[in-house]
């Protein structure tokens, strides 16, 4: 990570609860970084309050704008921000083609054949005209995702989208995650539990334990590390032992 | 007999279209706010369910009067009474209705939960633009059955407006108070023609709109 052009800069660090939240972060102003850590430990949290869902005392700071800091909260509809939750939520009055564009018309994309392109780039295009009611789930994300991009973010925040598919639905949406990961210019927060998507597309990992983060080994390492001790194991196999390990690594009470 | 159920309709539909308006603003901020009042507006709110019309009427009765304080200040802008007038009746229906204007619109706001005005807000959509074009079309069905009962329960309302209304024809006098007084006065071939048509109406009104409302879903699938 580089720190000296951080794309997003901030502290959070309050009460919500019963849990308490002390996280100072940076992010790269490219490239995904995977967070991580144990269920409960608040990393949903500081994705909302990333992107203004709720509000505890800090600062933050994305592509040079102030988002919030002692004086000012920004409210989420005045954020550039894109949010991918765990379960598509798509607006079920709305056809595939007005989630998409709901956000587009409101952010002010200026270019009508914007839609066509995040609907190629995520095989929607023969989706458009359908309802959202019987679509599969890998497709139901896949729109959350397009309609979050063609919303204009300066900061994509992702919070297990894959979680809630199987198998064969996540196999079928990576690539286009992969592909996606490739051409984003901004940078993109990723909440995930899984070893397997960290490996596949995660530039920078952070870990969070209890509220607080920090940084993991560079996902490569991390994966390295584990595949010269493991030697024949499966790839899924190994990628979970990767992920215990990359997590151990920095709890030695693990 | 025409002027009667105009009489009828035109207070049903006022009524309905009155209380969708603010009912619907209330019905949000019950389901949506976690307050100490919340509980007590929300009981206020309900008490016309159970509070005999007679009750409402005699107290609605005493605040539409002249020598009321509110009725004192609409004075100066000309207004001496609104009791045995339509537009006392009409807040007498209001007021006699809300329960079932507030109790669906507000499950249906709570049957949706905070996440659709979540996702309307990281696609830039301010709160004003996302109860728009989010909660109320979500809460349609809500919406959809408030007015049915509204309106249902406006024709067959009949205590408060007996009360407040005094049944003068053409003005205050509705289908249910008319039919009343058919009967006390024994002419009841003519009670008999009310009372039916009334019957057949209500189950029209319903049907129909439970029609279009089973259509509406089903365009969304």
């Amino acid at each position: 990570m580089n720190a000296s052009d951080p794309g997003v800069a901030g502290r959070f660090r309050g009460r919500l609860g019963g849990f308490q939240l002390d996280a100072a972060f940076a992010l790269p102003a490219r490239g995904l970084t995977a967070l991580t850590g144990p269920s409960g430990s608040g990393k949903t949290t500081l994705m909302r309050c990333l992107a203004g869902l709720t509000r505890l005392p800090g600062h933050l700071v994305v592509d040079g704008e102030t988002w919030q800091d002692e004086r000012q909260f920004r409210p989420t509809h005045r954020r550039s921000v894109g949010v991918v939750f765990q379960e598509a939520s798509l607006l079920s009055h709305l056809s595939v083609r007005g989630n998409l564009t709901y956000g587009a018309r409101r952010a002010g994309e200026p270019r009508p054949e914007a839609l066509d392109e995040v609907a190629e780039l995520l095989g929607l295009s023969p989706l458009l005209g359908r309802a959202t009611a019987n679509l599969s789930g890998g497709e139901r994300q896949r729109v959350a995702l397009g309609r979050a991009l063609l919303a204009r973010p300066r900061l994509l925040l992702m919070d297990e989208p894959l979680s809630s598919l199987d198998a064969d639905a996540k196999a079928e949406i990576l690539p286009y995650l992969e592909r996606l990961h490739r051409s984003l210019a901004i940078p993109v927060l990723y909440i995930t539990h899984d070893a397997s998507e960290i490996a596949r597309l995660a530039d920078h990992v952070l870990v969070m334990r209890e509220g607080r983060l920090a940084e993991g080994p560079s996902p490569a390492a991390a994966r390295d590390a584990a595949r010269d001790r493991l030697g024949a194991l499966g790839a899924a196999e190994k990628d979970r032992l990767a992920l215990a390990a990359l997590i151990a690594g920095l709890d030695p009470a693990d | 007999m025409a002027e009667v159920i105009w009489t009828t309709l035109k207070l049903a539909g006022l009524t309905t279209l009155l209380l969708l308006v603010l009912a619907t603003p209330l019905a949000w901020w019950l389901a949506r706010h976690r307050s100490g009042w919340k509980e007590i507006i929300g009981a206020i709110a309900t008490l016309p369910i159970i509070l005999p019309p007679s009750v409402l009427g005699f107290y609605l009765l005493i605040v539409l009067a002249p020598a009321s304080p509110l009725m004192g200040l609409l004075h100066p802008f000309g207004i001496r009474t609104l009791a045995f007038t339509f537009p006392g009746l009409v807040i007498g229906s209001m007021i006699y209705s809300l329960p079932f204007a507030v109790q669906p619109i507000r499950g249906a706001f709570e049957a949706m939960g905070d996440r659709p005005m979540e996702v309307a807000a990281t696609l830039r959509a301010g709160p004003l633009d996302a109860f728009m074009t989010v909660a109320l079309p979500l809460a349609r069905r809500g919406l959809l059955a408030a007015a049915i009962l509204v309106f249902a329960h406006t024709i067959g309302e009949f205590g408060v407006v007996l009360m407040i209304g005094g049944g003068i024809p053409g003005q205050t006098e509705v289908l249910s108070v008319r039919i009343y007084s058919l009967v006390e006065a024994l002419q009841y071939a003519e009670a008999h023609r009310l009372a039916a048509g009334l019957v057949v109406f209500s189950f029209v009104v319903l049907l129909a709109m439970l029609l279009i409302d089973r259509q509406a879903v089903r365009r969304l699938r």
